[in-house]
């Protein structure tokens, strides 16, 4: 028997061998590949076919896209310089852009108008949408759509701020008097803001609109795409409380309000849109005095408004039936009253859970506001349909303006999808 | 020790009526019911004074009138001089076409979608996320619009067919894509039992749905039959022969011939045409549905937590059985309540027609009957009265169909 180390034990490392990368099938792109591409023959399969696919509608629509034309005034000119190759023709856009935007009666020297309309409607929005922003930022978001009206429509700025003028003293009026009874703050707030436009409207002189400081556009010279976003705007934000007050009014205990909600629900979603459309532009001057003549942008925001209402009433129905029956008990036993209990228990939380619900319906209905093109009036799918395609310059240009036509709506309506799941994630308080 | 008396009736004062919560129910559904009756008898005024200051009366009759204009598609006979009425009749079973065959190709576009989305395979459930966003996100009149620009602008015209060296072809010499629509060829029976093409027609439904029950009943019997004895008998065979016995029995006996559509003087002649317009409003209504049908499907699958699945495993299952023992039952749960929704927006939608002249309802009797005869109320009403009723059917057969399928729990 030996002593030594070396004869009992052949050989000991003396220092650790450093570790080798892991083979090649093991890490970086071939294990990706294989992990997420080809990790079965079905698989593989299915991954060849997805590449042909791409392949496929990248190879026509990459060289299209890039020897696009941009800069002449008619679609021969434009074959011309593209001489059998293959192109777009993207002068259509370049030429056309303000009559896609404005339509193709709006005054040309008057653009600035609804572009400043624009801008503040984002200041307005932002802090509706992004609650970190300073809260006194609402009282604009409250202006917002008198400054827009004037801004638009032009004519006598008297209309506008007595409009708002009746709002602010039906508000005052439930203030002071909402305190002690809900009901008497409501009904007079009513009544108040009904007598201030009364008398305003009787105030303001005849032909007021003729020497203002705006020149009045018609509603009818509206058009492009700007009436797109009015009327999507416009009617979102006045079927929310609308669809809000339905809901309650379907989830009340006094059976006439309940019927009379549930009728007017089940009646709207039973029905396409169109045929509400055909209603506003066919049917509603029936129905108002033989003397008044309303116009269609309003006839047409009263029936988008009442359509989406009901849909939004369905949504809220939703939120408010998901919420525990202790949450309404908890109210009672404060001893808070209906109006009280809704607005600071029950409706937060119904609302926050019918988040992702509304935001599908203002898409829904943002994407529905090309309907009235069928009604002849010239929204963006109505001027291209109508004016441009008609035109002699522009007779077949079809791929680059519905192709422009869909990237607007798809940016807009993807823009506030990715919002509304920010919003989720940024106001779920349930720790999961 | 003390006696409970009952409270002492308090008087009846007017203030109670807001303040006291047994009566203020009441006092708010009279103001409802007043402010109702007031604002119905407000517009009913209107119109009634509206209608007599344009000489109108509300009347059907026109109904009954020559409608004097032309259909192309129609499932019906119909010519120029019949009535109105059965315009609208035509324009009914249009509307009911496009959506019944829209409804089905949705669905099967959106449960692929759908089951693609949530495949290993990274590239392809990418790019059903990108067919997905980009339907949903676009509205779907630019998809028919921009479908029906495929169909007219893009499609060969029949002269293309032409000649020696046509530019174009027939596909299979049976089918012709051509930018009037598209020709297919039409079965028809040489010596059908009836004398009607329509009976014949019915008589083949009715021997499908007579199949259709028989695979049942023997789905049943083997069932039974397994729960004796522990043994499934082998059915497959005696389904496909229920299935295709008196199917191929019936066509030998009716005389089935093909009438393939042939190229004569301008235009493709025989076969059945089906019209660009409905091509187009079938397809994109399928594609845009379809995008919110894989939304709805994917939902239903995660929502089925994966212990089932590796439950279902564990006992030994193949993954075909685990798909259709385990998770879709369960699946379709979730699924259905908003496929009924989709099928409900799907009719709704195909009022569209009238963007791309396919004639359906909207525009049979929302648009020309209503501008040749200015009867805009008569004519809105029945429209609404009719798209009431379909979407009731749907929600309520959708909704049986529901019941059989829910979680039965005691």
């Amino acid at each position: 028997m030996s002593d030594k180390t070396s004869d009992s034990i052949a050989f000991v490392a003396k220092g650790t061998i450093p570790p080798s990368p892991p083979p090649a099938s093991q890490a970086g792109v071939v294990k990706w590949l294989r992990d997420n591409l080809f990790s079965s023959v079905p698989n593989g399969i299915l991954t060849l076919v997805a590449l042909t696919v791409i392949y496929l509608v990248l190879q026509k629509t990459v060289p299209w896209l890039f020897n696009g034309v941009w800069t002449t005034t008619s679609l021969n000119e434009c074959r011309e310089v593209l001489d059998g190759k293959v192109g777009a023709c993207f002068s259509v856009l370049t030429e056309r852009w303000h009559q896609l935007l404005y339509g193709f009666k709006y005054p040309a020297e008057y653009y600035w108008r609804p572009n400043l309309g624009l801008v503040l409607l984002l200041v307005a929005v932002a802090p509706v949408l992004f609650f970190d922003l300073p809260r006194k930022m609402l009282i604009f978001t409250g202006l917002y759509p008198f400054i827009a009206f004037w801004l638009i429509w032009g004519g006598t700025i008297m209309a506008p701020i007595i409009a708002l003028l009746g709002f602010v003293v039906g508000g005052v009026v439930f203030q002071v008097y909402g305190r002690s009874s809900f009901a008497a703050g409501f009904f007079g707030g009513i009544a108040a803001a009904l007598i201030i436009w009364a008398l305003g409207g009787m105030l303001i002189p005849e032909g007021a609109s003729e020497n203002a400081m705006l020149e009045a556009v018609p509603s009818r010279d509206l058009g492009g795409f700007m009436l797109n976003l009015m009327l999507g705007v416009t009617c979102v934000s006045l079927s929310l409380p609308l669809g809000i007050a339905l809901a309650l009014g379907r989830q009340s205990d006094m059976p006439l309000i309940k019927w009379i909600c549930v009728i007017f629900i089940e009646f709207v979603r039973g029905v396409p849109l169109i045929t509400l459309l055909f209603v506003a532009s066919v049917m509603l001057a029936y129905f108002f005095p033989p003397d008044a003549t309303v116009d269609l942008f309003l006839r047409v925001v009263i029936m988008i408004t009442m359509f989406s209402a009901a849909y939004i009433a369905e949504v809220i129905r939703g939120g408010l039936a998901a919420l525990p029956k202790g949450q309404y008990e908890a109210a009672d036993s404060l001893g808070l009253d209906y109006p009280q209990a809704m607005r600071l228990i029950i409706l937060p939380q119904a609302l926050k859970i019918s988040i992702p619900g509304i935001v599908n319906v203002a898409v829904g209905l943002f994407k529905d506001t090309t309907l009235v093109s069928v009604i002849s009036m010239f929204d963006l799918v109505g001027m291209i349909r109508g004016p441009i395609l008609a035109s002699t310059e522009w007779n077949g240009v079809y791929w680059e303006l519905l192709g422009f036509a869909a990237l607007l709506f798809f940016v807009v309506c993807y823009g506030i999808s990715q919002y509304s799941q920010w919003l989720e994630r940024r106001l779920a308080t349930d720790h999961r | 020790m003390s006696t409970l008396t009952d409270p002492p009736q308090e008087p009846f004062r007017l203030s109670m009526l807001v303040n006291d919560t047994r009566y203020r129910s009441l006092t708010f559904q009279a103001i409802a019911a007043i402010l109702l009756a007031l604002s119905i008898w407000y517009l009913g005024n209107n119109l009634i004074q509206n209608l007599r200051a344009a000489g109108l009366n509300i009347s059907y009759d026109f109904l009954g009138n020559p409608a004097g204009y032309d259909i192309n598609q129609r499932l019906v006979e119909y010519d120029n001089q019949d009535s109105h009425g059965r315009a609208a009749l035509v324009g009914i079973l249009n509307t009911l076409l496009v959506a019944f065959l829209a409804c089905i190709t949705a669905t099967i576009f959106g449960v692929i979608a759908g089951v693609l989305r949530l495949s290993n395979n990274w590239l392809v459930s990418k790019l059903m996320a990108v067919y997905v966003e980009i339907f949903r996100n676009i509205p779907v009149l630019i998809w028919i619009i921009i479908i029906f620009t495929i169909m007219t602008a893009a499609l060969p015209g029949p002269r293309a067919f032409r000649g020696d060296d046509p530019a174009s072809t027939m596909v299979l010499d049976l089918f012709a894509f051509t930018n009037r629509g598209v020709y297919i060829p039409m079965p028809w029976f040489e010596s059908g039992i009836f004398a009607s093409a329509t009976m014949n027609w019915l008589l083949v439904l009715a021997v499908l749905v007579g199949s259709f029950f028989a695979t049942r009943k023997i789905e049943a019997w083997a069932t039974q039959k397994q729960e004796a004895t522990g043994e499934r008998p082998k059915t497959l065979a005696m389904v496909l022969g229920v299935w295709l016995v008196p199917f191929l029995l019936l066509m030998v006996i009716m005389g089935l011939t093909w009438e393939i559509p042939a190229l004569k003087g301008f235009n493709f002649q025989g076969g059945i045409k089906i019209g660009g317009p409905l091509i187009a409003l079938w397809f994109a209504l399928s594609i845009y549905t379809g995008a919110f049908i894989a939304e709805n499907v994917r939902a239903g699958i995660q929502a089925i937590s994966k212990g089932q699945t590796e439950a279902a495993a564990a006992l030994g299952l193949r993954p075909g059985r685990i798909m259709n023992l385990v998770i879709l039952p369960q699946a379709l749960r979730v699924i259905i309540p908003p496929l009924i929704s989709q099928y409900l927006n799907i009719t709704k939608n195909s009022s569209l027609a009238i963007a791309v002249g396919y004639a359906d309802i909207t525009a049979t009797l929302g648009g020309i009957t209503l501008n040749q005869t200015g009867r805009a109320i008569e004519c809105v009403l029945l429209l609404m009265l009719f798209y009431l009723t379909a979407s009731l059917v749907i929600s309520m057969v959708m909704n049986i169909y529901n019941a059989s399928v829910k979680l039965k729990e005691r």
